[in-house]
């Protein structure tokens, strides 16, 4: 697994120009049962920054939600959200990565947040400062995150 | 389910009594206006470990009550040009207080919807020629504090209809209207996942009778519109005016949800 990764990071940086494309929150394509196929940037997730955008306050706080044998070593994790814990093995990365984008394609009406969408938000803040967001751009984790994150579940895969 | 999870369920089977004589109504029937939404009002003390709750049952222990005695002080000392104090006026704060917290925000003479903090500043500005204390200042934290211990034990009962009607139903509309880059609202944490755990953090109902609280984490006496404020903020919004004309609303709203629940301010949570 770790080799495999070691590759594709390797021919992800030959080619720098053709693979720094990615899609926009707005241009991400869902299908009817709320799976993303395309790779937001079309470089592989690296499941180690994956783990320190999962675990971070001010990243996904998937901890804050989510309990996972993947970061048992995490103190007092949530349990909102459903254990992760061979999350890999039960979903196809194509959903993982819609659930990722937008649960709410998914999951209508979950608490989820989605982490890579601009649309129909109500006061976007910046970060945790309670002021107003200073671009309306702003997404909770970028294309390459939610990338590393997938990479990161896709080796939940023992239950 | 992993080790590394604290899942202790809220003690719904303990009971709160305040210096062994005031027996607290922490659980009751739910207000009509909630039903479908949840079956029972519960006070966050509940959902507070074994040591904070008990720190709440003595006013010995209780750390709030150096605030209160500030606040107290506070009431007798004359401050402003017309040489007044709270007490010149209002007497004795334990009757002339008595039941205000119980029934606050309620809409003023004007028709304006007014927290307990509007109350005090308009005194001070326009009774006592002082000025007016911050919203969220430790001279107004422990003014309100003094006073909210007056209707400690009485019923929460503020009035949503008529002339308040209109605030109501503006802060039930923000109650569950999802906020900020995580889309949550109020009813997010506090209605569909009372029980759960966000991180280390105890999910309550987010009931407002024990207002204002002494925080252990802060050590020090946090005002309501604080807390929403803080809440707000979590979920990556702009947040709103401590004070202002959304958290006055919010603040009905939310108190009319803990409807029969005690007044329990000065109440301890970490
Ligand atoms: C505020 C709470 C919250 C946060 C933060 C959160 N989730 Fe979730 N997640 C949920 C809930 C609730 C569900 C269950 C979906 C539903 O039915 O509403 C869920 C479902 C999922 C699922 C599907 C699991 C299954 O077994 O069906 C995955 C995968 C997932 N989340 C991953 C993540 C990751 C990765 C992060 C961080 C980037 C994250 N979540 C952050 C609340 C959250
Ligand atoms: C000069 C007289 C005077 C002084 C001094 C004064 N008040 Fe008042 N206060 C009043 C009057 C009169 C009202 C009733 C106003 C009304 O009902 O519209 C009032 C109303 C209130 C109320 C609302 C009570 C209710 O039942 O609605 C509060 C709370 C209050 N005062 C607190 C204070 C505090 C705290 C201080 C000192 C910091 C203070 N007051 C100083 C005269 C005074
Ligand atoms: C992301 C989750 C989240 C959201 C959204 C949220 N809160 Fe909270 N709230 C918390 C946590 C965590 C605490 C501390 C534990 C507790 O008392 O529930 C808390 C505490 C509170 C308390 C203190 C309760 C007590 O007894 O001391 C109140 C009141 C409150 N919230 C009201 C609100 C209101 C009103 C909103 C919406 C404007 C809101 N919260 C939105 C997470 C949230």
């Amino acid at each position: 697994m770790r080799t495999l990764f070691a590759l594709c990071a390797a021919a992800a940086t030959a080619f720098p120009a053709i693979l720094s494309a990615e899609t926009a929150p707005t241009e991400v394509s869902f299908s009817e049962y709320g799976e993303v196929f395309e790779s937001l940037t079309g470089v592989p997730g690296d499941p180690e920054e994956g783990y320190k955008s999962a675990v971070s306050r001010g990243a996904g706080n998937c901890v804050a939600c989510h309990t996972a044998q993947g970061w048992s070593q995490e103190q007092f994790p949530g349990d909102v959200g459903p254990e992760l814990t061979g999350v890999g093995a039960r979903y196809e990365p194509a959903q993982i990565r819609g659930i990722l984008v937008n649960a709410k394609h998914t999951f209508p009406e979950t608490v989820m947040p989605a982490f890579y969408n601009v649309s129909n938000l109500y006061r976007p803040g910046d970060g945790y400062t309670g002021k107003a967001a200073k671009s309306p751009d702003v997404t909770v984790l970028t294309a390459q995150q939610i990338e590393d994150i997938l990479a990161l579940l896709l080796t939940f895969t023992e239950e | 389910a992993i080790g590394n999870t604290a899942t202790a369920e809220p003690d719904l089977d303990a009971v709160l009594v305040i210096n062994d004589e005031l027996e607290m109504v922490t659980i009751t029937e739910a207000p009509a206006h909630l039903e479908g939404a949840l079956d029972q009002a519960i006070s966050g003390w509940h959902f507070r470990d074994a040591a904070t709750r008990r720190l709440e049952t003595d006013d010995f222990e209780n750390p709030a009550f150096l605030h209160v005695e500030q606040g107290l002080t506070a009431w007798e000392t004359v401050e402003g040009t017309e040489g007044e104090s709270c007490a010149s006026c209002h007497g004795s704060i334990e009757e002339s207080m008595k039941g205000l917290r119980a029934v606050l925000p309620k809409v003023n003479a004007d028709g304006e919807l007014w927290s307990m903090e509007n109350y005090i500043n308009d005194c001070r500005e326009n009774r006592m020629g002082a000025e007016a204390w911050g919203w969220n200042t430790a001279p107004m934290r422990d003014m309100t504090a003094a006073i909210a211990l007056q209707s400690r034990g009485m019923p929460v009962n503020v009035a949503i209809d008529g002339p308040a009607q209109p605030y109501w139903e503006q802060g039930k509309e923000l109650y569950y209207k999802r906020h900020g880059l995580l889309d949550l609202s109020c009813a997010s944490c506090h209605e569909e996942n009372n029980g759960n755990y966000i991180r280390a953090d105890h999910l309550s109902q987010g009931q407002i009778n024990g207002f204002p609280v002494y925080r252990l984490k802060q050590s020090n006496m946090i005002s309501l519109h604080n807390r929403f404020y803080g809440c707000v903020r979590d979920t990556r919004a702009e947040s709103y005016e401590r004070g202002g004309p959304e958290f006055r609303a919010l603040e009905l709203y939310v108190a009319s949800r803990g409807n029969g629940l005690s007044v329990e301010a000065p109440s301890v949570r970490n």
